[in-house]
């Protein structure tokens, strides 16, 4: 009864959240024993050992080394299965796996925005479904923010220069707190929100409902509108790199140096175009820092990656044979066109 | 009068003879005084000065956070609070009180040195910290400001409206005042030791002291570096932090944290300094393990440099950092266990007083020994990504910083008052001041704990309604906490002129400045003592003392 009302754990509503709260455990039994000990060992040596008239002289006597190398060892293997034990569940919580479906967030002062790769779009709210894990790719239009989900057990800051990511699996349906752990401003005590973890059907019907085209076609007409498809085009004669197949490829510089083309990379390239050349390209890329929001970029990010990197199995096989039979030339367009083919096929034929 | 030879030295109890205080009249005789012993005096009425205006802003943000709805105070001034209780409490406060006072007044007196190598710089870095605090008060007059004590980029430079460049210019000044003062102790420990006294003799706070300056002389420039760039991206927009023209805001986390993790250890090693000298002077007995606990100093302050990124692991640094930092964060652990393990044996087989300043020290191995676990905790990287800039982070460090400091500073201050003044205070309401202290931070803090475990997060002006009881608990807490700290200023300014007349060595203690009369005089000793036995040798002295009187 009491007990429900004076929680010492929060809710656990993700596949990491019992692991942490282990290894929480596991940690307060340690620490807990010790500082009573401590607290028992004081005040027992205090009052037996109280000053008193019979008592005025302490006995001197100097430590057995023995003593003093047994509570520098000891603490230290114990402190060391903590660090095992805590870099073990930290591995699990930054490793993304495979299967995860995509969320981008962007934090502002002050409120979360999400986009679904379907492109429905919210404020302070995420639906995500139970039972599988979840990526959110994500960075911050001013000062940083901090996504922070106690009922999934995780956090990581989100930052005005770069894509972080974090993911969690949900285990129960539910609405969760989302936080902004990293103090931002007047309203940082506001710039909180819900998560909304529904059944797997519910969530299909969710997406479903309304939508303003997907983030990628809409990071398609982005495409348009800035005119990158001038250059960037579907074959080798533009004047920069063919984007169809790119994603997470690995790319050569001028300076001869290789750079995955990740989620970083590609927005790296996008606003700041000349700090990383692709070989064989001159640096004519005008910059767009300022002129591209971070829920518009992260729309060309969607659209990029969806010219590669195909989702479903059999799909996958598909883009391996084309991969292979357009084999003499890497850059030829059509290697990605799995996903979404009318999107991919039409927009960048000059 | 009374007058007894101990170790070869003449220790005079000459009361109404003339000392540091009634040596000289007039304000300008304090201001313009080189005498270390008056230039303690003068930090520690405006450090009492300082914590009394960082508490306040406490009392505030704790009354505010009674009620879930920020309805108190706007969020604006709610932000201004919590960024002027950290930046009164950490910049004025807890890295000067125990060196700037209980170092300046007794580390020469213990070296059995007339005075510091560098007096005049001494009064200079009182004057530092005067204008630095002149400075910050001007802020918080003219409206405040809004960062938190951190000054994250780029909400520092770009997006806050306050006075930002203001504050880091008081933080910088106050850098400089604790750059002097680390290079006067270490000067004046190798310096101005007297015949005799090497280093295995000395006391082990001024081992602790000597850690704390080499700490204080190392990083404290990083600081300043680190808010001169602040200021200067702030003023002109250079874009060092600023991702929009390629500056990068993580790397003034680095920045800030390389001083300021190192900076913990300035504010916690003199405070286990003071608990060596209590322990000891309580135990009637030489501190267990003395070399153990005098390394253990060195080896905190060594490893302090190398754990900055801890303060990191959700900010975006790689999972290799992460682990580096983590096996070091621990590491650093065990020479902190080394002390508590070593106090709490000295206990054993000892002539233990329940006198005032060892109920303090009790307290403080225990507080100290819970702040240190909890940082156990937040080393476990797992575990960190969920606590992480929640309240567990805050009830840590308040742990460390106000169970282990501030209590260790309050035995100190009562240790060595009587020596300070000249006079006893009444013990009765000492020992329930410290009682009071101990009861009010736990339940202030312990609920914190718990709090950050649920996922509230620190600087919060609003809070989820579920996180309401472990609030109230918090505020009650930290209302008898402030009973507890009122308390020793009333009997204390009581017993500076109804106080009992202290005599040279009211503790029973050993230690050189237990040789001198209380107040000493100008120039601490009338003759340089010569010592030829060490630290704490508490059997010579009972024998002593048994001889010539009863204590």
């Amino acid at each position: 009864m009491m007990l429900s009302d004076f929680p010492l754990f929060p809710e656990a509503a993700s596949t990491m959240a019992h692991q942490v709260d282990a290894l929480y455990a596991f940690l307060t039994v340690i620490c807990g024993t010790v500082s009573i000990l401590v607290f028992i060992l004081i005040i027992f040596l205090a009052i037996k050992y109280r000053r008193r008239p019979d008592n005025q002289l302490a006995q001197d006597q100097e430590p057995p080394a023995l003593l003093e190398a047994a509570w520098i060892i000891i603490p230290f293997i114990i402190f060391m299965v903590m660090f095992v034990w805590g870099a073990w569940v930290y591995f699990r919580l930054s490793r993304v796996p495979d299967n995860a479906i995509d969320v981008y967030a962007t934090g502002r002062q002050w409120m979360w925005k999400f986009q679904h790769p379907t492109g429905q779009r919210e404020i302070n709210t995420l639906h995500v479904p139970v039972g599988r894990p979840v990526r959110i790719t994500m960075a911050s239009e001013d000062v940083i923010h901090s996504l922070y989900f106690p009922a999934f057990r995780t956090k990581a800051d989100v930052l005005p220069n770069r894509y972080r990511t974090i993911w969690f699996e949900a285990t129960k349906t539910g609405r969760f707190h989302i936080f902004c752990a990293e103090y931002c401003g007047t309203m940082h005590s506001g710039m909180i929100g819900w998560v909304e973890v529904m059944k797997d059907t519910d969530y299909q019907r969710w997406l479903a409902g309304g939508s303003e085209g997907s983030m990628a076609s809409q990071g398609e007409k982005l495409f348009q509108k800035y005119a990158c498809n001038t250059c960037h085009t579907n074959d080798a004669t533009g004047r920069g790199p063919v984007l169809a197949g790119l994603y997470n490829t690995t790319v050569a510089l001028t300076d001869n140096s290789m750079v995955k083309a990740d989620d970083n990379y590609i927005r790296e390239s996008i606003l700041t175009p000349q700090s990383k050349v692709v070989r064989g390209f001159a640096p004519v890329m005008p910059t767009f820092q300022g002129q591209v929001n971070e829920e518009d970029l992260l729309k060309l990010l969607a659209y990029v990656k969806s010219l590669s990197a195909p989702k479903p199995a059999t799909v996958a096989v598909e883009s391996q044979q084309s991969m292979q039979t357009s084999a003499g030339s890497p850059l030829a367009p059509g290697a990605g066109q799995a996903p979404q083919p009318t999107t991919t096929g039409k927009g960048n034929q000059p | 009068m009374s007058s007894l030879t101990l170790h070869d030295v003449r220790i005079t109890g000459a009361e109404g003879s003339r000392n540091y205080i009634n040596d000289e009249y007039g304000a300008l005789s304090w201001l313009l005084t080189k005498d270390h012993k008056r230039i303690a005096i003068l930090y520690l009425i405006s450090i009492t000065i300082m914590f009394l205006l960082g508490g306040s802003f406490a009392v505030i943000m704790r009354v505010e956070l009674l009620t879930p709805e920020g309805d108190l105070l706007t969020s604006d001034t709610y932000n201004k609070m919590f960024t002027l209780h950290g930046i009164v409490m950490i910049f004025f406060f807890l890295i000067p009180v125990i060196p700037a006072i209980l170092g300046n007044f007794i580390l020469p007196i213990q070296l059995g040195a007339k005075d510091f190598a560098f007096p005049k710089i001494n009064l200079l870095s009182w004057y530092l910290y005067i204008f630095a605090a002149a400075v910050g008060l001007y802020v918080i007059i003219t409206g405040g400001v809004d960062t938190g004590w951190t000054f994250y980029t780029p909400f520092s430079t770009q997006y806050s409206n306050t006075h930002v460049i203001g504050v880091t210019f008081a933080g910088f000044i106050a850098g400089f005042s604790s750059i002097l003062t680390g290079l006067n102790f270490i000067v004046t420990i190798h310096r101005m030791r007297a015949p005799g006294l090497t280093w295995y003799r000395l006391p082990l706070f001024v081992w602790a002291l000597y850690a704390t300056s080499v700490v204080m002389l190392l990083a404290t420039p990083v600081l300043a570096i680190t808010l001169v760039m602040l200021m200067f991206e702030r003023f002109t927009g250079i874009g060092i932090f600023n991702p929009a023209i390629g500056g990068d805001p993580v790397l003034y986390q680095h920045m800030f944290w390389f001083y300021s993790h190192p900076a913990v250890y300035i504010m916690i090693l003199p405070a286990m300094g003071v608990a060596s000298e209590v322990v000891a002077a309580f135990t009637r007995k030489k501190i267990f393990g003395y070399r153990f606990v005098a390394f253990s100093s060195l080896g905190i302050a060594f490893l302090g440099f190398l754990v900055w990124a801890h303060h990191l692991f959700v900010a975006g640094i790689s999972v290799y950092s992460a682990l580096i930092f983590a096996f070091l964060s621990f590491f650093v652990a065990v020479p902190s266990a080394i002390k508590v393990f070593n106090w709490t044996a000295t206990l054993y087989k000892a002539s233990v007083s329940w006198a005032t300043p060892m109920l303090y020290i009790l307290g403080f191995i225990g507080l100290f020994t819970i702040g240190g676990v909890t940082g156990l905790f937040l080393a476990a990287l797992g575990l960190d990504i969920h606590v992480h800039d929640t309240y567990f982070v805050v009830a840590h460090f308040h742990y460390v910083m106000v169970g282990g400091t501030v209590m260790a500073y309050l035995a100190g201050i009562h240790y060595w008052w009587p020596k300070i003044t000249g006079r006893m205070y009444n013990e009765f309401w000492a020992r329930l001041a410290a009682l009071l202290v101990f009861v009010g931070f736990n339940l202030t803090f312990f609920p914190q704990f718990i709090l950050g475990y649920l996922g509230m997060p620190r600087r919060y002006h609003a809070y989820a309604p579920e996180f309401q009881v472990l609030n109230v608990m918090s505020t009650a807490g930290a209302s008898i906490l402030a009973v507890g700290y009122a308390l020793p200023l009333i009997y204390l300014g009581f017993s500076l002129r109804f106080g009992r007349k202290a005599g040279v060595n009211p503790w029973g203690a050993v230690g050189l400045e237990w040789t001198t009369s209380s107040p000493p005089p100008k120039h601490n000793f009338e003759e340089t003592p010569v010592v030829t036995w060490d630290a704490y040798d508490y059997p010579a002295m009972m024998k002593a003392v048994g001889e010539t009187q009863n204590v």
